[in-house]
């Protein structure tokens, strides 16, 4: 009977170690991505956020109904130009993927800025850098500065566009920010 | 039957022998010396606290042991990004006065391996100081050894709670020495690109509400400009 419990104390450690070395501890849900091959080998690839239901904070001094209730926002003076948000964001299909922060600033010092950084948790993130200014018709194009995991060999352009809603419909949306990525791989634009 | 109980005794024996193993094992127990504390360049340093109630929000699936702040935040419910925790805080210098704005996401990652001593988090967070710059940080972190010496300790003492002084540095990547990513966005940070360590300083956990007195610090190596910097003095020739 001795034996039987050595051997099970062997098959007990197996088995845990077995366990602990084939099942994965983490496995994130991962939605079909949406991505459009180009000639140039490069892909695009559409984001959303649907406003005001994804909005998920809206962080700015003179922010009369601030977002979420509750929030308190730092009145630091220094802080007096920043404007913070925080977005959940949808592929092309209108399923949620992932979550985003965009922060506008605006300081004598450091100058105008538009940011933004895409957290997809299935595949990485991406930091783009806006120009300040939106072009004619309303667009706004920026650079990805750099990306995690997926992103990280990429690099190309996203552009950031508001889409208000037009539709009378009282329960419609306020309209929708679309993201449009357009990236390629870093080893084929230096070819 | 007695063989088959002896049998499964042997077998639960065996499976706390191996958990036991991997709790006490020495290979993964060292709290390692952040790589910045010997650079010769100049850090930022930028601290916050890790409670929820003390954040601007905080916000994850809703169902998780640390609740959402404030309680009416839009929780993160949805499948793909269950896993993930939003966090936008006040940044705060070494003086204790208000330095920036940081937001930070996480998620559980799939490259996670307890047998390694590895309970890992890919973070990312999105850094705006007024009046210098913004910047971004990529980071995967480990929290095996804040779970091992804080919130395991937490749910084993009688009073369901941890007290003491737990202090080490998370980021165990993607740098080669265990450091982040650092990259810059705009003003003086415009092409910068360096590394960086966050670090916990725990002194209160709580297993109904989580951390309760936990501050974290972001430390970013600014690299000195080429012509400054002591590599290029030592690698000139002399005459």
């Amino acid at each position: 009977m001795f034996k039987t419990f050595l051997a099970g104390i062997f098959l007990g450690i197996v088995a845990a170690g077995a366990a602990l070395y084939y099942l994965p501890a983490v496995n994130q849900f991962r939605e079909q991505s949406m991505i459009v091959v180009r000639p140039n080998q490069g892909n695009t690839e559409s984001f959303h956020v649907n406003v005001p239901i994804d909005r998920i904070m809206i962080g700015a001094p003179a922010e009369k109904e601030p977002l979420p209730v509750g929030l308190h926002w730092p009145l630091d003076e220094e802080l007096a130009g920043a404007r913070t948000e925080l977005f959940k964001i949808r592929n092309g299909k209108d399923t949620v993927v992932g979550v985003a922060s965009r922060i506008a600033a605006s300081h004598s010092d450091s100058g105008d800025m538009i940011e933004w950084v895409l957290h997809l948790p299935a595949r990485g993130s991406v930091y783009v850098t806006m120009q300040p200014q939106a072009a004619e018709g309303g667009y706004r194009i920026g650079e990805l500065a750099t990306g995690t995991r997926e992103f990280e060999a990429l690099r190309g352009q996203v552009m950031e566009r508001w889409v208000a809603d037009t539709s009378d419909d009282a329960d419609a949306l306020s309209g929708r920010i679309e993201l449009t990525t357009a990236f390629v791989s870093r080893e084929l634009e230096a070819e | 039957m007695k063989y088959l109980i002896s049998l499964l005794v042997g077998m639960v024996v065996g499976v706390a022998a191996f958990l036991a193993l991997l709790y006490y094992n020495p290979l993964t127990s060292k709290n390692k010396l952040s790589p910045l504390s010997v650079t010769a360049n100049e850090l930022i340093s930028l601290n916050y606290s890790t409670v929820a109630s003390d954040s601007l929000i905080y916000t994850n699936d809703g169902e998780s042991l640390v609740a959402p702040h404030p309680t009416k935040v839009l929780q993160l419910w949805e499948q793909p990004i269950r896993k993930t925790d939003a966090l936008a805080t006040v940044l705060r210098d070494s003086r204790n006065q208000v330095a920036g704005i940081g937001v930070k996401f996480s998620s559980d990652s799939e490259s996670t391996n307890i047998l390694n001593g590895e309970a890992l988090v890919d973070s990312v967070w999105h850094i705006y100081l007024p009046g210098r710059g913004s910047f971004f940080i990529e980071q995967k972190e480990n929290f095996w050894g804040y779970l091992r010496e804080v919130v395991l300790p937490a749910y084993w003492s009688s009073g369901d709670n941890w007290r003491g002084n737990w202090s080490g540095s998370v980021t165990a990547g993607p740098g080669a020495l265990g450091t982040s990513k650092v990259v810059g966005g705009s003003g003086e940070f415009v092409a910068l690109e360096s590394a960086g360590v966050e670090s916990l300083l725990a002194k209160a956990y709580s297993v109904d509400q989580g951390p309760v007195a936990i501050t974290g610090e972001l430390s970013i190596e600014l690299p000195r400009p080429r012509d400054e910097s002591p590599i290029s003095e030592a690698a000139t020739p002399s005459p």
